[in-house]
């Protein structure tokens, strides 16, 4: 079957929605997703993201569909014709998604520990607008606690339930739904149970903004002065790959998540031991630099090149300085390690 | 008309090596030419001043010290969320976040804030960067005519919150100022 997506043709299998065929293509054309998830059965649908303009229905019914199709629960009929960010109707439309989806968005970048690498942060880059016409109370829950590993800021929620499918489709044992209807709606835990199975810690990497977030990393770290790095370990857990991303803060791993592709999708689920318990360097092994986006902002420091000492001819004493003279002046609360303690007592820090 | 003979600047002359006469190596009028521009110089207006006792106006865009503001009720506004070391093209800034006790509440205005906040006074190269990245109106650059004191030690020019942060009385002031007017 052949679809044209904004002017770009491209054969599909049937059975492929539209959302997968822009993404066969790739660049510009491809809608943004916040629900829509390629390893969950029977995500999408649910966020209104990803509308798009069919503009000629098929080659047997060529007229086009009268209103904007959700692309990710959509199927490619051959001859198709796709507008996505060629329209006008579809940016408008998106415009007008991603208002209501900040609403009830608490909009708290700067403590949220998911700023960074938020898929609403790059929607409303992208679509938003810099004002806000809501002038009502926002909607506010009260803090829940879910657990030692998983912390829960249900204001932030969008709904795109992919947590609840993680809680489905990966664990034996579902205690995580929805509650409540319309505004009320949350993501709860089913009477504040505590969610203790082996792959619950995915649905930190899943949850599009920051609603999930990792507990043991909370308030540690900005992602963007992390390094991600590619790792991997023997795991024992059955199901698991022990394939992950682990982010550096010098020589201190301080969060491992699974590898997420270019659509913040991860290759592989991981499972809890890795992502919360595993946080030695001696733990993993490290295959090196993760690739990111040039202009990501997590890209902000070049550091898969490797650094290269300067030598400077000159006396050993002068770059050195006196011994008395060497000791830590910024951040003294926090004492250097001891191998980096030994090398700032020779100078070379 | 040849490019030898055209002076764009209008100031262009001949270069002679004409010999100078008995009159000119004298340099009598040299020197009186010479006295009377020293003489003009000292009935034209001065550009220097006393500096101490006077002061010169201060640009209005003038950046001085930082500081960390409070809001009215006299919280931090600070959350640590790295934007402004992170637009700091110096380097010169760096935190740690820490999480808001429940007892903490009128200390910080958000559920997180900086434990620690330094800037390095000796990188710091007062762009104002840091102040326009602020997401919460935290940093501000001062007009404090105030320089950082010099020191011996590297150590003095490490910037913590204890010298950061505005002063509580300040903050009560200001609030004081808005509720009158």
């Amino acid at each position: 079957m052949k679809v044209t997506i904004d002017g770009q043709s491209i054969e599909v299998e049937p059975g492929t929605t539209i959302l997968q065929a822009a993404r066969m293509i790739g660049g510009e054309s491809v809608p943004p997703a916040m629900c829509y998830y390629s390893k969950l059965k029977g995500s999408g649908g649910k966020c209104r993201c990803c509308l798009v303009e069919v503009s000629k229905g098929s080659e047997a019914d060529p007229r086009p569909m009268p209103k904007l199709m959700a692309s990710c629960v959509t199927g490619c009929m051959d001859g198709m014709e796709v507008n996505s960010k060629n329209s006008d109707r579809v940016r408008e439309a998106r415009q007008s998604v991603t208002e209501f989806l900040l609403i009830n968005h608490p909009l708290d970048c700067p403590i949220c520990d998911q700023a960074g690498e938020c898929d609403l942060q790059d929607l409303s880059f992208e679509h938003g607008k810099s004002k806000t016409r809501f002038i009502e109370e926002k909607r506010t829950f009260e803090p829940e606690d879910i657990g030692p590993n998983i912390q829960l800021h249900m204001n932030r929620c969008i709904l795109c339930q992919r947590c609840v499918q993680v809680a489905d489709q990966l664990t034996d044992k579902r205690v995580h739904g929805v509650l409540d209807r319309g505004d009320h709606a949350n993501i709860s835990t089913c009477i504040s149970k505590a969610i203790d199975n082996e792959f619950s810690g995915n649905m930190i990497d899943v949850c599009p903004v920051g609603a999930l977030t990792d507990k043991t990393f909370r308030f540690k770290s900005r992602v963007w002065f992390n390094k991600p790095f590619n790792a991997h370990r023997e795991c024992t857990t059955p199901g698991c790959c022990g394939k992950t991303t682990v982010w550096m803060f010098g020589n201190e791993i301080q969060r491992v998540t699974g590898r997420k592709d270019q659509y913040h999708e991860v290759e592989d689920f991981i499972c809890n031991t890795c992502r919360f318990d595993k946080k030695e360097v001696t733990d993993w092994v490290i295959e090196g630099p993760r690739k990111f986006d040039k202009d990501s902002v997590i890209n902000q420091n070049n550091y898969t090149r490797k650094m290269e000492i300067v030598h400077i001819a000159t006396e050993e004493g002068i770059l050195k300085g006196r011994e008395q003279d060497r000791k830590k002046i910024s951040m003294t609360a926090i004492p250097l390690s001891k191998e980096e303690q030994e090398e700032f007592n020779n100078g070379n820090l | 008309m040849s490019i030898e003979t055209i002076s764009l600047s209008g100031r262009k002359m001949q270069v002679s090596n004409k010999e100078m006469t008995f009159f000119e190596r004298l340099y009598l009028v040299a020197i009186v030419k010479g006295l009377i521009i020293t003489l003009k110089h000292l009935f034209s207006r001065k550009v220097t001043i006393q500096y101490p006792e006077q002061v010169r106006t201060r640009s209005t865009v003038y950046r001085g010290q930082h500081m960390l503001k409070r809001d009215e009720q006299g919280r931090e506004n600070c959350t640590a969320c790295g934007l402004c070391a992170l637009s700091c093209p110096a380097e010169a800034i760096t935190m740690k976040a820490a999480e808001r006790k429940p007892n903490e509440k009128h200390l910080y205005r958000e559920e997180k804030y900086a434990e620690i906040y330094e800037i390095n006074m000796l990188r710091c190269i007062f762009c104002g960067l840091c102040e326009e990245a602020c997401p919460k109106d935290a940093i501000y650059l001062t007009t404090s005519k105030v320089l950082v004191p010099s020191s011996y030690e590297r150590e003095d020019f490490i910037f913590g919150k204890d010298r950061l942060v505005m002063p509580l009385e300040m903050a009560i002031k200001n609030t004081q100022l808005k509720n009158a007017n």
